[in-house]
């Protein structure tokens, strides 16, 4: 019986003893610290990070929720986050389009351009964009913020699009084409539909990642005060620890939304019309 | 038939998309030409900018750059305390991305090999959302952790391993006052940063080991140790590239972490800010980056080589 023996293939019997512990090992390893976190939120010793706290309280998060800064700086971060999420959409996709299926002369050199912004060191990227600001006498502002990671977002978007791209059957556009439909009908009615939810959760994760950037944007930033920047500055001079420790918590949060969002989303792309070939 | 006929701007916009179609070539340099030019001007420029730079000197009296082709720099690059930073790092990040291969092998197999449904989905997001989340909150979150007074030393000291503890705090180069102070809290740290980094690529180089092979290696006599370093091991290589260079790349990158934990002697990071910063000495901060511009580009070579691009 086919299905019966196809069967023994996938299932490869009961995992060793010793991989599951170390593989539970491991994942305690990468979710205990920001359970941590969350716990120190609520700590009321506001001098040192003793462990365990002697009380509890949610004081600091209304001492928190009243700090101008904070909400400044995040407003700048979102702000920052949606256009550069934007840009990278926008030219990650036509990156992916073009480059998924073609097979052309320095195809290799140009996809190694695309994955370089995060395969070199961020503070490379940073002092080169920095450096490069100074040269144009460009002065620093919400535009460089947004330039600098644009650069790196791209490769995000990118990678979502194009392995969405690949997946995508040939015979589908083909087949749209063969119907008398023009290019653009076809990428607005087939292309756009298949990877419309790949090129969402890339922004997705764009937006995580620009919300978060530190490295790149202490270089091109000037006076503005990203949330991460505003943190990195809490963390090397720190003025108020629980307050910190409340935006860590709220950082924790919104950044897991869309993470969780965008791997939804390409998990219903597996099965994206025309995949089964 | 005229009912369908369509409108003139329909049938421009048909002609263009005509053209597009009859000729490939150009609807790829339109699709290309944002993007490259995007990173071709922005981020490439800036990086030859940056390059272009170390190869002038600064001006020991006036603190100014003089704009003369040298290699002053590069000599001063070399000096035994520069090259000290540049090994010091190599060191760290090796052993960084070391422990991240250990911690990310057991995890990745076991998603690869055996997680099914909807195990397999819970891994995947046990992994995605610790290396989604905010770097600063992670370091922070060690900063807490690793404190003198904080929850490490309260859990050793709870296992009644304290002076074990002291005895590796007593060691010479992995010890220090405490843990946040120590280079075994800088790597802990950039080894909870990066081991998700390492899981991802090498699950997905695992995925493709064929089951049927590791049984073909069982039913043909082979101890587990054997199947796993002669068919595993060269198998999942790409996968471990491609981590590697994430590892090592983060790694050489930065300078936020070792401020925050760790000694007070610079690694690579540091000391391009440090340059580029407070000393005015762009450079140098330039020489520096060239160091794991090389590195990298080495590395990048080599993982083209074994397909682990792919697995990016």
């Amino acid at each position: 019986m086919p299905s019966d023996a196809r069967k023994t293939v996938k299932k490869p019997g009961r995992s060793p003893l010793g991989l599951r512990l170390a593989a539970g090992a491991g994942l305690a390893f990468l979710h205990l610290p920001l359970a941590f976190i969350l716990l120190y939120a609520f700590s009321n010793e506001d001098k040192s990070f003793q462990f365990p706290p002697p009380g509890l309280t949610l004081r600091w998060f209304a001492v928190a929720w009243d700090r101008p800064d904070i909400w400044e700086a995040l407003a700048l971060s979102i702000r920052v986050a949606l256009l550069s999420t934007g840009l990278a959409i926008l030219l990650g996709t036509l990156a992916a389009a073009a480059l998924s299926r073609a097979r052309f002369f320095g195809r290799e050199a140009i996809s190694l351009l695309f994955i370089l912004p995060i395969a070199l060191p961020g503070i490379v990227t940073g002092i080169a964009l920095r450096s490069a600001f100074n040269l144009m006498t460009m002065p620093f502002s919400f535009w460089t913020i947004v330039l600098g990671h644009a650069t790196f977002c791209i490769v995000v978007v990118y990678n979502n699009a194009v392995a969405r791209f690949r997946r995508l059957s040939p015979s589908l556009i083909e087949a749209s084409m063969d119907l008398g439909a023009d290019g653009f009908q076809t990428f607005r009615h087939v292309l756009l539909p298949s990877i419309g939810t790949s090129l969402l959760a890339g922004g997705l994760l764009a937006f995580a990642l620009s919300f978060d950037e530190v490295i790149v944007t202490t270089f091109t930033a000037g006076q503005q005060r990203t949330l991460p920047i505003w943190m990195l500055g809490e963390l090397i001079r720190p003025h108020q620890r629980p307050v910190t420790n409340v935006v860590a918590v709220a950082v924790i949060a919104v950044t897991a939304l869309p993470i969780l969002a965008a791997y939804y989303l390409t998990r219903e792309g597996e099965h994206v019309a025309g995949a089964g070939k | 038939m005229t009912a369908f006929a369509p409108s003139p701007s329909e049938s421009a916009l048909r002609r263009l998309s005509d053209l597009l179609i009859a000729r490939p070539g150009l609807l790829l340099m339109l699709l290309l030409t944002p993007p490259l030019l995007w990173l071709g001007v922005v981020y490439l420029g800036a990086l030859f900018a940056l390059l272009a730079q170390s190869f002038f000197s600064i001006d020991e009296f006036s603190g100014t750059i003089v704009y003369q082709p040298t290699l002053a720099t590069y000599a001063e690059l070399l000096a035994p305390a520069n090259l000290d930073i540049i090994v010091r790092t190599l060191v760290v990040a090796l052993v960084v991305t070391a422990l991240a291969a250990l911690v990310a092998f057991p995890i990745a197999y076991y998603a690869a090999r055996y997680a099914r449904g909807k195990v397999k989905a819970l891994f995947y997001v046990a992994v995605m959302m610790p290396l989604w989340s905010s770097y600063l909150v992670k370091v922070y979150a060690w900063k807490l952790l690793l404190a003198k007074e904080g929850a490490v030393t309260w859990l050793v000291h709870a296992a009644g391993l304290t002076r074990l503890l002291d005895l590796w705090l007593a060691a010479p180069l992995i010890g220090g006052p405490s843990l946040s102070v120590s280079y075994t809290g800088m790597v802990l740290t950039f080894l909870y940063l990066w081991t998700p980094f390492m899981i991802l690529p090498l699950q997905a180089s695992l995925e493709r080991v064929p089951a049927t092979l590791i049984e073909a290696s069982d039913d043909l006599g082979a101890a587990p140790g054997q199947t796993f370093r002669h068919v595993i091991l060269p198998l999942a290589a790409p996968g471990l590239i491609a981590g590697s260079i994430f590892t090592f790349s983060l790694t050489l990158g930065d300078y936020i972490v070792p401020q925050i934990v760790g000694p007070s002697s610079l690694i690579l990071g540091q000391a391009v800010y440090a340059q580029q910063g407070n000393a005015g000495n762009v450079p140098l901060a330039a020489a520096f980056c060239v160091a794991p511009i090389a590195i990298m580009v080495v590395f990048l070579a080599l993982a083209r080589r074994t397909g682990a691009l792919d697995a990016l």
